[in-house]
């Protein structure tokens, strides 16, 4: 695997953005530069800093360099039996590291296995003064120092640069089957039952059973669905579903799981139990946010934006006034990735 | 100044809400960690969000210190009141404001304890997972401001993976709403910041807790080996094996005895190390998990496995090691519990370092070990009353601690660094990760009222601290990478 350390070199481009004031865009392979808002400035490319640099499998963590690609990550894991638990999105084969951290997207297992963010256990980062910063640590438990790591989940880079992360991994199920219901067999009781991912669409739903071979024969005997292929789970994460095929305004719905049907006009696929629901529409923003706020939840204009719509659902003027504070805290010069996630950071 | 912020508290908040006398104020002077005490200014016990809001505002306009309180169960000195600042216990805020078993969360004021949750939601078949041995007694406000554990981390997490959303106040009174009933929200994850920032950022006013499905079935097995090593070797077979056991615990040769003598357990006391690996899940699971778990065991050495037979041995095998604490309080008259966390592979030279510093400060050691996710209580045994034994047992502790950062883990794993660990946080962070932390505070908490001095060291102490160290000799593991 091609390995190599450009800490010296991202730092001395940071240091010299700082002082001539001139704003960065990191980007890693760009696999996710439809997310998010447009970002202003020359870009930082962190994919040449990449390789695994820590990995014992019996201590159940992984630690690459951002740049590292997922791929590689995943082989490395599935070599000896293990995975990402949160099923992080590849929307292209070079997708990295520092990406997922970023973006903070989650895939089908999310609901039964955690988030990226539940994951993220340490990051080496490039702050806005210049200065590498080592927060968190490789395990588990680990109370010293804000919680400075899983900040940067989310964050799209508008806190500064990933170097390096540690990441919780976990053992792979020893059996999965995928199932496919149609509306007359949906079953009913769910929560007995080990599903590690869910999907309905087009009147179907599909779940995934996941535990030891014995537990999974068991719940597969007891519902009465057919069996389907797998690659619906991969196709659902990274979005090559003909479902995503639209030119429409996608939006990522996230609820509260037993929240009502959306009712809103357009065309709909929900993912994690009803927690992740999937809206192409061209309503109005402003109707879509408010009855997904109504149902305790937020929207996101994912894809088929343009360039200056609120792709995140706006925060109240408190709550973005404390962003702004901890953005300075953090890049007191607005080096890194301005407005990409909200127009004021 | 004090008379008129007292005349403003007096304003703000009724008569039994606000302790200003010497003897009411007594109680609050320590939290879990009594060998450090203070008498606050005053004690304000809110009971509305409004008397709250209240408190919050006079101290920031007399820019007086403020100190929040759950139950003082706190292990790190984390809710120690300071002398010019008032406590603010929200040991009033102790209601459940709502169960939503369909979404799987619970909605609490900060002053419910951990196990009310539970208890609160057991006949839906649903608890809380979090379950730090102070679990009666301590509240989920207290568990937020310190990330706090328990013995089933390894699968199940800690307080910042079983949350959903909180209420905060802001040192101005400003009521922030962080997270969502959903699986995220929008902006920077605040949810994760706040959780575990010991009261230095804002003050938790609500909390939604996930809870999950109680599963089918526990068990529990015993291991008994012959050297801790090979019991440190077992965990790391039975997580290579690809099992994930709901607790994994390791307890040492005088753990055994003390916890033996004080509940009666049943362990083998001549063993030098238990293992207690409890598996959960679907009866089905839980057998073969059982049988894959006995397997892993033997091969690596246990002189015996025990499977608890019913649930009654289960409680009585876990009694030992939740026991284990008090137990080694009854055969020595004072105990200092250290909290660091370490890659596990590092394990045995660790525990064998611990026991040379034992040696070299004559002071006895009982280790304790959250083994599935590396986090160590070695519990260091003294005597307060014989001269410079408290000293020596601070000066050992802080060596562990030391130790469990060169190997790459970390000063405190669940109970947070308070007062007690500020010169080992120095070890763990440097110059530049400090700064980043206070500006951080900062962002929240201009003028640093909320509950200073705690939790993160000044620049001014770790130099301090770093002269001092320049003389202590050579590092141990001098062939390990330092960060």
């Amino acid at each position: 695997m091609f390995e190599s350390d450009l800490t010296e070199q991202l730092v001395e481009r940071v240091r010299a953005a700082i002082s001539d004031a001139t704003p960065l865009c990191i980007s890693g392979c760009g696999s996710k530069a439809f997310y998010g808002r447009a970002c202003a400035g020359e870009t930082l490319d962190i994919s040449g800093h990449r390789g695994i640099v820590a990995y014992e499998p019996t201590e159940l963590v992984i630690t690459a360099r951002a740049g590292t690609p997922l791929a590689e990550i995943e082989a490395a894991l599935a070599a000896n039996n293990q995975m990402l638990p949160f099923e992080p999105p590849h929307f292209s084969e070079l997708t990295t590291l520092g990406g997922m951290v970023a973006a903070g997207l989650s895939g089908p297992r999310r609901p039964w296995g955690g988030s990226v963010r539940d994951a993220v256990l340490g990051v080496k980062l490039l702050n806005g003064c210049g200065e590498v910063l080592r927060l968190g640590g490789q395990v588990m438990k680990n109370v010293a120092g804000y919680d400075v790591s899983r900040l940067m989940v989310g964050a799209l880079g508008t806190l500064g640069v990933l170097l390096e992360v540690s990441v919780k991994v976990l053992p792979r199920p020893a059996c999965e089957r995928t199932l496919v219901f149609d509306s007359s067999t949906k079953p009913s009781r769910l929560s007995e039952m080990p599903v590690s991912a869910s999907l309905e669409l087009d009147g179907r739903l599909y779940l995934r059973l996941s535990a030891s071979t014995r537990c999974v024969e068991m719940a597969v005997e007891s519902l009465a669905g057919e069996a389907a292929d797998p690659a619906i789970w991969t196709a659902a994460r990274d979005q090559t579903l003909p479902f995503f095929q639209t030119a429409l305004p996608l939006w990522r719905i996230s609820l509260p799981p037993a929240a009502p049907a959306l009712n809103l006009l357009g065309n709909e696929m929900i993912e994690w139990a009803g927690a992740k629901r999937w809206l192409a529409s061209d309503l109005p923003a402003k109707t879509i946010r408010q009855r997904v706020g109504a149902l305790g939840g937020h929207a996101t204009l994912f894809r088929n934006h343009t360039a200056t719509d609120s792709v995140f659902q706006p925060l109240p003027a408190a709550m973005l006034a404390l962003h702004q504070r901890i953005k300075h805290a953090l890049d007191p010069h607005a080096v890194f990735n301005r407005g990409r996630l909200y127009p004021e950071l | 100044m004090n008379a008129n912020f007292l005349t403003a508290l007096r304003a703000a908040l009724p008569a039994n809400a606000l302790l200003i006398e010497a003897e009411a104020l007594r109680p609050y002077e320590c939290d879990g960690l009594s060998a450090y005490r203070q008498v606050p200014l005053a004690v304000c016990l809110p009971e509305t969000l409004e008397q709250a809001q209240a408190v919050l505002r006079i101290c920031r306009e007399h820019k007086v210190p403020v100190v929040a309180r759950g139950a003082g169960t706190g292990l790190s000195g984390g809710a120690l009141p300071l002398a010019d600042g008032v406590i603010l216990s929200l040991a009033r805020f102790n209601r459940i404001l709502q169960i939503d078993a369909e979404n799987r969360l619970a909605r609490v004021q900060p002053g419910v304890r951990n196990l009310a949750i539970s208890e609160a939601v057991a006949h839906l078949g649903l608890y809380y997972a979090p379950d730090p041995s102070s679990q009666i007694a301590c509240s989920i406000g207290g568990n937020v401001a310190e990330n706090s554990g328990g013995v089933h981390c390894l699968k199940y997490g800690l307080t910042v993976h079983n949350l959903l959303a909180l209420k905060v106040l802001t040192i101005d009174g400003e009521l922030l709403e962080i997270g969502l009933q959903a699986y995220d929200s929008p902006g920077y994850d605040l949810l994760a910041l706040m959780t575990g920032s010991e009261g230095l950022l804002g003050i938790v006013v609500e909390v939604t807790v996930k809870l999950l499905v109680k599963p089918e079935r526990a068990q529990v097995v015993l291991a008994a080996f012959a050297s801790v090593e090979t019991a440190g070797a077992a965990v790391a077979k039975i997580i290579g094996a690809g099992l994930l056991p709901a607790g994994l615990e390791m307890m040492d040769n005088l753990s055994i005895r003390a916890a033996e003598d004080f509940v009666h357990a049943g362990y083998p006391i001549d063993a030098a190390a238990i293992l207690l690996c409890e598996l959960d899940g679907s009866n089905a699971e839980v057998s073969e998990q059982i049988l894959a778990v006995r397997e892993v065991l033997l091969s690596a050495g246990a002189t015996e496995v025990r499977t608890a037979e019913d649930d009654a041995q289960r409680m009585k095998f876990w009694a030992g090691r939740k026991g284990a604490f008090p137990a080694v309080g009854r055969i020595s008259p004072d105990y200092y519990c250290m909290d660091g966390t370490i890659p596990r592979q590092h394990l045995a030279r660790v525990l064998g370092r611990i026991g040379e510093l034992s040696t070299q400060y004559g002071l006895r050691v009982a280790n304790v070990f959250h083994a599935g996710d590396g986090n160590l209580h070695p519990l260091i045994l003294f005597d307060a009353n014989q001269p410079d034994e408290l000293h020596r047992a601070e000066a050992f502790g802080t060596d562990i601690l030391k130790l469990c950062v060169e190997v790459g883990g970390t000063v405190t794993g669940e109970h947070g660094v308070g007062v007690e660990k500020l010169d080992a946080a120095c070890s763990q962070f440097t110059p530049e990760e400090l700064s980043q932390f206070h500006a951080i505070k900062a962002a929240f908490d201009p003028d640093g009222l909320l509950n200073p001095g705690k939790a993160v060291p000044t620049l001014h102490r770790c130099a301090e601290m770093g002269r001092m160290h320049v003389h202590g000799g050579a590092l141990p593991f001098p062939e390990l990478p330092r960060f």
